[in-house]
């Protein structure tokens, strides 16, 4: 019997050692990339954020209404120039993907728009935008760094506000749409 | 049957000696001395509180230890985000001045081996430093030291809870160190790389509401040759 028992005792080290192994400790769900090909190369990826129902932070001295509406913005005026906005993204399909952060600040009279958006199975992009407006009410700006999948690319990223013209009633206020163009970073050596 | 009672028994002891190896293998001890606590260059130092609640906004699933924050913060509970958190805080400077504002969104990551003593979490922080610019910093962390000397104590605490002194870097890469990398967005850090590491202190913790006091850290290297932040840096 003493034998059956480490017998026993073997086989539950090997067990557990093997569950722990075998059975993945994290298992991100993934949603399918829908990645297009650009006419110049390259890969061209659409997002977008329903408004106002996919935001999670408004933040900004003096808001009206902030969001949540419980969120007390610090009121140090070291911050009074800063508007931090934090949403969670869609793909083309208009499932969630990720989290995204917007910041907007003033820093002397220079604008800065930048853009953080994270998507838990790939990786985060970091976009710094120019401060002015294209025609179509487009604003661009580029790939600064990037992690995981997008830490070798490089490329560009456009925002743009999109009112809703359906009419129907339960349909967002309109969307920020956000198109990435990558490239693998050695293309561009 | 009493070699069946008696093989149960053994595995259940089998599996309960792999448990025990595991949480006080030696072999599987902190990394020690940050490479950035003995840098010559100047580093900045950005400290924020992890508890939540203190927090401008923290979400997570709803469902986590941690609980949101403020309540009615929209939770992230869709599929591909359920294992994510978010949060918007206020960094300070060495001397508890605010610095500016930052964002951290991490996530589990599936590159977690817990026979290697890897609980790692996928994070990066966007930081804004009014009149300095924007950082980005992308790391990955191990919790693995901080779940065996605070979390499995807390567990074992009749009390739930754990009341110490801890403190760690959980920064545990990409860079070669261990260090995060850091990449300058706007303003005078535009077009700057750089090296970072994120630490804890923790002092209280319980099994119900998480972290109940605790101070993180961010400390960032500068390239040499940069000398614009010596109003809000400490040097290490």
């Amino acid at each position: 019997m003493l034998k059956t028992f480490i017998v026993g005792i073997l086989l539950g080290v090997a067990a557990a050692a093997g569950l722990l192994y075998a059975y993945p400790a994290v298992d991100q769900h993934r949603e399918a990339s829908i990645v297009s090909v650009a006419a110049n190369g390259g890969n061209i990826e659409s997002f977008h954020v329903n408004v106002p129902m996919d935001r999670i932070l408004v933040g900004a001295p003096d808001l009206k209404q902030p969001l949540p509406a419980a969120m007390e913005w610090p009121a140090d005026k070291m911050l009074r120039d800063i508007r931090v906005e934090l949403f969670k993204i869609r793909n083309a399909r208009d499932a969630v993907v990720g989290v995204a952060a917007r910041t907007a600040a003033k820093d002397g009279s220079v604008d800065v728009i930048d853009w953080v958006l994270h998507l838990p199975a790939r990786g985060s992009i970091f976009v710094s935008m120019r401060p002015e407006g294209l025609d179509g009410g487009f604003r661009i700006g580029e790939l600064t760094a990037g992690s995981r999948e997008f830490g070798l690319l490089n490329g560009s990223m456009t925002e743009r506000w999109v009112p809703d013209t359906s009419g129907e009633e339960d349909a967002p206020q309109g969307r920020i749409e956000l198109l990435t163009t990558f490239v693998g970073g050695e293309e561009l050596l | 049957m009493k070699y069946l009672i008696s093989l149960l028994l053994g595995l259940v002891v089998g599996a309960a000696i792999f448990a025990a190896g595991m949480i006080y293998n030696p072999f599987l001890l902190d990394r020690g001395l940050s490479p950035l606590s003995v840098t010559e260059s100047e580093v900045i130092s950005l400290n924020f509180s992890s508890v939540p609640s203190d927090a401008i906004v923290y979400t997570n699933d709803g469902d986590s230890r941690l609980k949101p924050f403020p309540e009615k913060v929209q939770q992230l509970w869709e599929p591909s985000i359920r294992l994510t958190s978010a949060m918007a805080t206020v960094m300070r400077d060495a001397r508890s001045q605010t610095a500016g504002i930052g964002i951290k969104f991490s996530s589990r990551s599936e590159r977690t081996r817990l026979l290697r003593g890897e609980a790692i979490v996928d994070s990066v922080w966007y930081v804004y430093v009014p009149d300095h610019g924007s950082l980005f910093i992308e790391q990955f962390e191990n919790y693995w030291t901080f779940l065996r000397e605070v979390g499995i104590p807390a567990y074992r605490s009749s009390a739930n809870n754990w009341k110490g002194t801890w403190i760690g870097d959980l920064t545990a890469g990409p860079g070669a160190l261990g260090t995060a990398a850091v990449s300058g967005g706007a303003g005078s850090f535009q077009g700057l790389k750089m090296e970072g590491l994120e630490s804890l202190t923790a002092t209280a913790y319980s099994i119900d509401d998480g972290l109940v006091a605790a101070e993180g850290r961010l400390l960032i290297e500068m390239p040499d040759g940069v000398e614009d932040f010596e109003d809000e840096s400490s040097s290490e």
